[in-house]
């Protein structure tokens, strides 16, 4: 019941004001269009002839929830997923460049935060570089890394992952050096009593204390992944992936697609947040948390 | 083997000053004290008479800048090294990821101690500071009393012979202070340690203390050594009794001797 109350019955009034504002904003966008067919067309609809056709246009400026809905089922579920009509294959496409830039980026980022906290002179000389790092627009930066891998020969996951990558460590270091600096000196103090080495420190309080840290900045960082493994699929005539899609569909006008395009990018970045989210429960729960 | 002299800490013109952005704090000046072994020495004095430093200057976490100080004959640092003591801090301080069990076995997997001594001596010191049955439980899962117990189990379980204690019990009530002073008599008793013990109440100090160590701040330094001569064996009620009363009042004469320095 509380969950009912809490929960359900707010996001659902919320969305269902979205979807009716999202039909209002169709009428308003396709209506000029529509009005001017008719003229052509010599027709007079009535008023409700008038909204349905303008939201059943074919190529509408702005599609109607339930076109995108069609159209995301009819690809999803009604295609062969290895087909390239499917959304599930591109989808596919990109997730797995996503994850491997992720994983990547994961792994990179913690590297550079254990430098950061046990080496004074990277503490000093890293971080601005790395900081720079993020400041570079990456819709400037992926185009230019495709074109020369693909001049090398080096094409599809790789390129894409690398990107990811580029996004992902940064969230990650960041966090992992908040989180190796979180013991409090109490913590730190005893350790010290007990004489103990600067990797029994390490593994034993520093580590477990960034804990929380890391999960925080990872749900952060697999959502960067996401964005740059689309992005590094829009330049260079990418033929597979959510971004290869979207540059398709804006190619060729075909606003339904790229809409259906966007559910299934979004789907993709909720799964994988959500995947970490449970990671980190699960973690937490290992680690003695306190339930909520 | 002990020296013949059994001194566990001896401090000699021991000095200890910090450089703050205010200019230098001595927070030590001058302190000569012998801790024999199986005495219990509280150190009592309002904040900043450097109680809390002598301590952390025994525990070598923080190094004093003049004088001289010795731990079983060796230097604080060799001490530490040697894992000569155990400390307790004003919180209990323990790692919330960590089981109560899981926590007690912390030095104990620092030391290297093989698996099953681990088991035994979690048991064993558990078992000292009535905390059986709790292994399994996460810090958060105790009141503030159990967890500082559990921190006592933690210093003891590496068998050093020092206890250095910092106002552990400072953050918890007055029943649940009685009752472990009442526990820690009863430790102190069974298992003859050397105590060093950081407190602020006078009524703790006379309870607990063979020796009383009165100081007073700026410069941090010794200004009486007040001997107890209450029987080994206490029941809180000697509290109570003329004896403890007269050692109390010179506790506090002593403080207000200290106090009036600065007035």
């Amino acid at each position: 019941m509380d969950r009912l109350r809490d929960k359900i019955i707010p996001v659902t009034t919320l969305l269902a004001l979205l979807v009716v504002a999202w039909y209002a904003f169709a009428v308003v966008l396709n209506g000029p269009f529509q009005r001017d067919l008719d003229r052509r067309a010599g027709e007079t609809p009535s008023y409700t002839e008038f909204l349905v056709k303008t939201w059943s246009q074919p190529k509408p400026t702005l599609p109607a929830p339930h076109q995108v809905a069609q159209n995301f089922f009819k690809t999803t579920f009604q295609v062969k997923p290895w087909s390239a009509r499917s959304l599930v294959y591109h989808s596919w496409v990109t997730l797995s460049a996503t994850m491997v830039g992720f994983l990547f980026g994961t792994v990179l980022g913690i590297v550079i935060a254990v430098g950061i906290v046990h080496f004074v002179a990277l503490d000093r000389s890293l971080m601005p570089w790395i900081i720079t790092s993020q400041t570079i627009p990456i819709l400037a930066l992926a185009p230019m890394v495709i074109v020369v891998f693909a001049a090398i020969g080096i094409t599809g996951l790789f390129p894409k992952a690398l990107i990811s990558t580029y996004l992902s460590f940064f969230p990650v270091a960041v966090g992992m050096v908040k989180g190796l600096r979180s013991p409090e000196v109490m913590h730190l103090d005893l350790m010290h009593t007990y004489n103990a080495s600067a990797a029994q420190t390490f593994w034993k309080l520093r580590v477990p204390a960034s804990i929380p840290y890391l999960f925080a900045s990872m749900k952060v960082a697999v959502a960067a992944s996401l964005v740059g493994a689309i992005v590094a699929e829009l330049p260079t005539g990418a033929i597979a992936g959510i971004g290869a899609k979207l540059l398709s569909g804006s190619y060729y006008s075909q606003t339904i697609e790229i809409w259906a395009a966007l559910v299934a990018g979004s789907l993709v970045a909720v799964l994988l947040v959500a995947l970490v989210g449970v990671a980190g429960r699960i973690t937490e729960r290992a680690m003695g948390g306190r339930e909520a | 083997m002990q020296p013949a002299s059994q001194a566990v800490v001896e401090a000699k013109k021991l000095g200890l000053t910090f450089h703050t952005g205010d200019g230098p704090v001595q927070a030590l000046s001058d302190v000569d004290l012998t801790i024999n072994k199986g005495e219990f020495v509280s150190f009592i004095g309002p904040s900043g008479c450097g109680k809390t430093t002598f301590l952390r200057v025994i525990a070598d976490l923080e190094k004093p800048t003049s004088g001289s100080i010795l731990i079983n004959g060796m230097s604080a640092e060799q001490a530490r090294q040697a894992r000569a003591y155990g400390y307790v801090f004003q919180a209990a301080a323990l790692y919330p990821w960590r089981t109560i069990e899981a926590n007690v076995a912390l030095p104990l997997e620092i030391m290297g101690i093989a698996r099953e001594e681990q088991k035994a001596r979690i048991k064993r010191t558990l078992d000292l500071v009535n905390l059986s049955g709790f292994e399994k439980k996460y810090p958060w899962q105790l009141s503030g009393g159990m967890q500082q117990r559990a921190s006592i189990a933690r210093a003891l379980a590496f068998d050093a012979d020092l206890l250095l204690m910092d106002e552990p019990f400072g953050a918890l009530d007055e029943i649940v202070r009685d009752h472990l002073n009442e526990q820690l008599l009863e430790l102190w008793k069974q298992t003859n340690k050397t105590i060093c013990f950081v407190t602020h109440s006078i009524p703790e100090a006379v309870y607990l203390s063979t020796r009383i160590v009165v100081m007073s701040p700026r410069p941090g330094r010794v200004t009486d050594v007040i001997e107890s001569t209450l029987p080994r064996d206490r029941p809180l009620d000697i509290r109570e009794t003329p004896e403890f009363l007269a050692i109390a009042a010179r506790v506090r004469d002593g403080l207000r001797a200290g106090h009036s320095y600065e007035d």
